[in-house]
Formats: structure tokens, C-alpha cells, sequence
């Protein structure tokens, strides 16, 4: 049972092949059995998923079931789950039982799904190795001495690891794609505002979006139906029209135009991975796509305006932290100041206090234009680059990694080597468009990611790509080697 | 651009983060570093260009002036450090 997909789940249940009480079960015995090597969940609700799996089979013996109804699934611990302790990866709120339910929380428990706990992550989401959390590194299921990426790396180790078949995520940098790709597995980014982001732990506004890691694309489509559309308390969430993104998967893609960046191409990418990538580009075209070189100028440009404007806005999203109104206070405070220095300062990791100091210094008095302004400019530039290239092309692939899952500890020194990991995924977030990685295959027994990249709220046609490449090859199938 | 130890104390203190005397020439080399990474920036001529807010320079949504919100005090408070009769104490910060 364990491993069937989110598809397979709803069919199964449907045609009463199993229930959900007894796959929840199945799921939970799992996380009990082997999550410790992995520790990819922070907080199990057993109780709670068990109680939901029952009411499931009782709306499904009343007639009353739909797609979602008794299908288990996880969330981010970024997601604030109404009773639920919500840490977001942090010592900071280590205490914080939220006292509701995110949006899209809400949406899956209106939908049926079962959700079996709270998935690890890196600090308030900041890393990209799933090594800063508060919880514990999380290990790659493929090779545990490895990182499954970050920042939902709980999210990827989780699902790869068969203890559950889909999950939430989010993504201000990568933090989707890279983990998704580095564990083997279908992960999507939609375009900003096409998900409520209401109850999502805020980092970086204006980049921040929440999407999902699956194995399949078809299970991505699925989770996105329940989660797109507007929200009208989430001020940045668009009013645009929601499609049923299950109903074009199997859409031809002859005609298709494929834009290949020169710039993803370049010294930062490995022989090895620029040959994956080819591959599943000529897979591409046997479908019916051409190919079309193209260039994304000032795509050299996209970490140094992230690390200005991420850093900018968390320090001003995580000054709610104070230990006031919810969360960590460190103990005897002496006088206002020290409650809020002692416990920030105790509260926070230290990737949070850089990426904090980072963003005050350059929101500071006298620094304001040459930072932030100037990033931003440089943030419509590459937008701009973008735009060029969406006329010309209806869907732009390369890498969405510069190499396979790296070792533990091998960035651990030194914040700016991490940083640039995400070379292939940050832009996207600059931009605001949707993006996935899909896996297109192995480099010494590990598995990487193909990216696609979609005009904005052009997730349909990302997915039906996604789809139709996933009928031809069949990396996605792969389980990790030891796996029990 | 490298920042010194000053700067570090200062940039903690407008932070309202308390940074350990040990873990300052840890956090000037790393602040450091990832300023001589941003620099780059300075470089790129933006003459014109206007900064971007929004992806899709979306502009704020208003909403009807109507009460959506009601008072959940007890409930938000359950989880706070420290509270009495429905305030968030905090140490004295009036002499």
C-alpha cells in the first residue's frame, strides 16, 4: 500500500480495495518503524489521523465521498495547523500550538485528506540542505549520508522514503524544486499569488509560494486543485481563474516550444548533469516539441538581488518574534530590551540571525538605496528576461540543481557556498513564475531534476509537461535502493 | 564591502538580537562575505529602471469596511508566555 500514488490511493479507496483507516494505519506504522533514520516529521498526529481516516469511510459508506475523501497526506511545518504544534523548524516557536488552520490546511480537511503530521524543514524556511532546523538535520532516503535539500527537505525525505504519499511545501528560493530533485521526486512551484499563502509562516513576502512535493505529476495536479485560488485573507493572492489541472495531463505536445538558457548551461553545471538534462530534451522532441536557444542575460544576478530582498524582508516578517504574544521567552528578562534581545538571540538559529542582521543593515538609514532599491531594480531585469523569452518560447527546461544531493556538513562553514546551490532556481521567485522539477535521471546512484519554468499561471501546461514526460520515461518510479 | 566588529555589535542591536562576544568575528566574516557577494549589484547599470514590488505589479485589494474579525482574546492569549487579566505582561518599562 505504502507505495501507491496519491491517484492510486483515491482509485483504491473507491473501489473499496482497502480503507483509509487501513492505509493511515499502514502509514503511521511506517513513520513509527523507520522514520528515525530519516527524521523527516517533527510532530506525528496519530490520534488525529486516525479520527479523520474514520469519519473518511464514513462519508465514503454514506455516498458522500470525493477524490480527496480519506487520502493521506503531510504538511510543512511552516503550515499552521489549528492545535497542532507549528515550529516552522525553530527553537523560537518550539511552544507554538497555532490556534487555527492555514488556508490551504483548511482546503485539504474540507477535501477529505487525512493528514498524518508536521514535516521538518530548515529554519523559517532558510537553507537549502534541510541542516539548520532546530529538529535535527532530515536524510536523504537515496543516501542517508547525504542532504535531501532544503528548505522542505522533511517534505521530499518523507515522501521519497514512502511514509507518505504527497505533501506540502513552500518556496522562496528553491525550496521546492531543489529538495524535490535531489530525493528524486515531482515538485511544483506555482506562480506567485496562485496560492493562499494565509497561516504560511512568512519569510520573504514577496517571493514566498506555496506548492508541493509528490512523486507524480499527475498527484501535483491533484494537490494543486485543492490548494489555487483566491483567498481574500491573503491580500497577494490573484483573482484568476482556477483550472481543473487533471483535465490537460494527457494534452498533446506536438508544436510545443521548448527555450533552452545559455546561462544554465554554463561552467556552474556539471558534464554529467548537462548530459541529463539533453537527454530528457531529446524525450522532449521525440513528443513533438523544438528547441529553441535562448539567453537569460542577467540570470548572474538573481542570488546577489535575492540575498538583499530575502534578507530585507524577514527582518522585518520575524520581528513579530519577541517573546511577547506567542512563542520562546528566555527566562529572568531584566528589563524590555533584554526579553527581546535574549530571546530572539536565543530563540533564533544562527542562519535566521545572519540572514536578520543582513536584512536590517541594508533597510538601514543611509543604505536603503544602494541595497534594496537597487535590488529591486535589478529584480525587473530579470523579470524582464523572462518576458523576452516567454515570446518566443512556451516553456523554458534546463538543470534545477548545479549537481546531485551533496554530503552533510560540506557547506556547513561557509553561508555564501550554500547560497549558491540555488543558482537555476532563485530567479524564479525574482520573477514571480511557476516552476517544477521532475526527476530525468541518476549520477552515481542519485537521482536529479529536469526544471520547467512556465509563463505565469501557465501551471497547467507545466504539469501536462511534466505528465507527458513521466508516460516515457520512468524515473519517477525509481524507490531508493535500501528502502524497506 | 567587509563590516568591523562595531558594526556587527550595532547591526545585532538595531536587530534586537543578543549575539555571545565569542560569535562576533564569526558573524563579521560571514556578514562580510555575504555583502561581498551582494556588491555585485553596484556594478549593473539600473538607470531608469523602475524597482519592482510585485511580480505582476498587483496592487493592494480593498475590501468592504466591515467588521470580519471577532475578538478571540482568551483563545490567541492560551498560548502566550506571560498573561494576566487579558494583558501580555512584560518587564516594567516605566519608571
Amino acid at each position: 500500500m505504502h507505495n501507491k500514488t496519491i491517484a492510486e490511493i483515491s482509485r483504491d479507496l473507491a473501489a473499496g480495495v482497502y480503507t483509509s483507516v487501513d492505509i493511515t494505519r499502514e502509514l503511521l506504522a511506517r513513520i513509527e518503524q523507520h522514520d528515525a533514520q530519516y527524521n523527516s516529521f517533527i510532530t506525528v498526529t496519530a490520534e488525529q489521523a486516525l479520527a479523520q481516516a474514520a469519519a473518511a469511510d464514513a462519508r465514503r459508506a454514506a455516498g458522500q465521498a470525493s477524490a480527496w475523501t480519506g487520502v493521506p497526506i503531510a504538511h510543512k511545518d511552516i503550515f499552521c495547523t489549528n492545535g497542532v504544534l507549528t515550529t516552522c523548524g525553530s527553537k523560537m516557536l518550539s511552544n507554538f500550538v497555532a490556534p487555527y488552520d492555514a488556508t490551504i490546511v483548511d482546503h485539504f480537511n474540507q477535501a477529505g485528506a487525512v493528514s498524518l503530521g508536521k514535516l521538518n524543514m530548515d529554519e523559517f524556511a532558510m537553507g537549502s540542505s534541510n541542516e539548520s532546523s532546530y529538529y535535527g538535520p532530515v536524510a536523504n532516503p537515496w543516501d542517508r549520508s547525504r542532504v535531501p535539500g532544503g528548505s522542505s527537505g522533511g517534505s521530499a525525505a518523507a515522501v521519497a522514503a514512502r511514509l507518505v504519499p504527497g505533501a506540502t511545501a513552500s518556496d522562496t528560493g528553491g525550496s521546492i524544486r531543489q529538495p524535490a530533485a535531489f530525493c528524486g521526486l515531482t515538485g511544483l512551484k506555482p506562480t506567485y499569488g496562485r496560492v493562499s499563502r494565509w497561516g504560511m509562516i512568512a519569510y520573504a513576502s514577496s517571493l514566498d509560494q506555496a506548492g508541493v512535493i509528490t512523486r507524480t505529476a499527475e498527484d501535483a495536479a491533484m494537490m494543486l486543485n485543492v490548494m489555487a485560488g483566491l483567498d481574500a485573507k491573503d491580500s497577494t493572492c490573484m483573482d484568476h481563474p482556477v483550472p481543473d489541472y487533471t483535465a490537460t495531463l494527457n494534452d498533446s505536445l506536438a508544436g510545443l516550444t521548448i527555450g533552452l538558457p545559455k546561462e544554465y548551461f554554463s561552467r556552474d553545471l556539471s558534464p554529467a548533469m548537462a548530459e541529463k538534462v539533453r537527454t530528457a530534451i531529446a524525450h522532449y522532441e521525440q513528443l513533438g516539441a523544438t528547441v529553441k536557444d535562448i539567453s537569460l542575460p542577467n540570470t548572474h544576478l538573481a542570488i546577489p538581488a535575492y540575498y538583499i530582498i530575502a534578507p530585507a524582508e524577514c527582518s522585518a516578517n520575524l520581528s513579530r518574534m519577541d517573546g511577547v504574544r506567542f512563542g520562546y521567552r528566555c527566562d529572568d528578562p531584566k528589563d524590555i530590551n533584554d526579553l527581546f534581545k535574549r530571546s530572539r538571540g536565543e530563540g533564533f538559529g544562527n542562519e535566521v540571525k545572519r540572514r536578520i542582521m543582513i536584512g536590517t543593515y541594508a533597510l538601514s538609514a543611509g543604505f536603503y538605496d544602494a541595497y534594496y532599491n537597487k535590488a529591486q531594480q535589478v529584480r525587473r531585469l530579470i523579470k524582464n528576461d523572462f518576458v523576452e523569452a516567454f515570446k518566443e518560447v512556451d516553456v523554458i527546461m534546463g538543470p534545477t540543481t548545479p549537481t546531485p544531493a551533496f554530503p552533510q556538513g560540506s557547506n556547513s562553514d561557509d553561508p555564501v557556498a550554500m547560497y549558491l546551490e540555488d543558482i537555476f532556481t532563485i530567479a524564479l521567485n525574482l520573477a514571480g513564475l511557476p516552476g517544477m522539477s521532475i526527476p530525468c535521471g541518476h549520477i552515481n546512484q542519485l537521482p536529479v531534476g529536469l526544471q520547467l519554468i512556465g509563463n505565469y499561471f501557465d501551471e497547467a501546461r507545466l504539469l501536462n509537461c511534466a505528465h507527458q514526460f513521466q508516460q516515457v520515461t520512468d524515473w519517477h518510479q525509481h524507490t531508493p535502493h535500501d528502502l524497506a | 564591502m567587509a563590516l568591523d566588529q562595531n558594526q556587527i555589535r550595532d547591526i545585532a542591536e538595531l536587530s534586537r538580537l543578543q549575539i555571545d562576544d565569542d560569535q562576533i568575528t564569526a558573524y563579521q566574516q560571514n556578514l562580510s562575505n555575504i555583502l561581498a557577494l551582494v556588491d555585485q549589484l553596484a556594478a549593473v547599470d539600473t538607470q531608469g529602471i523602475e524597482p519592482m514590488a510585485h511580480p505582476l505589479d498587483a496592487t493592494q485589494r480593498l475590501r468592504a469596511d466591515v467588521v470580519t474579525e471577532h475578538n478571540q482574546r482568551e483563545h490567541f492569549q492560551a498560548i502566550a508566555p506571560h498573561t494576566e487579566q487579558g494583558h501580555y505582561l512584560v518587564p516594567k518599562v516605566v519608571e
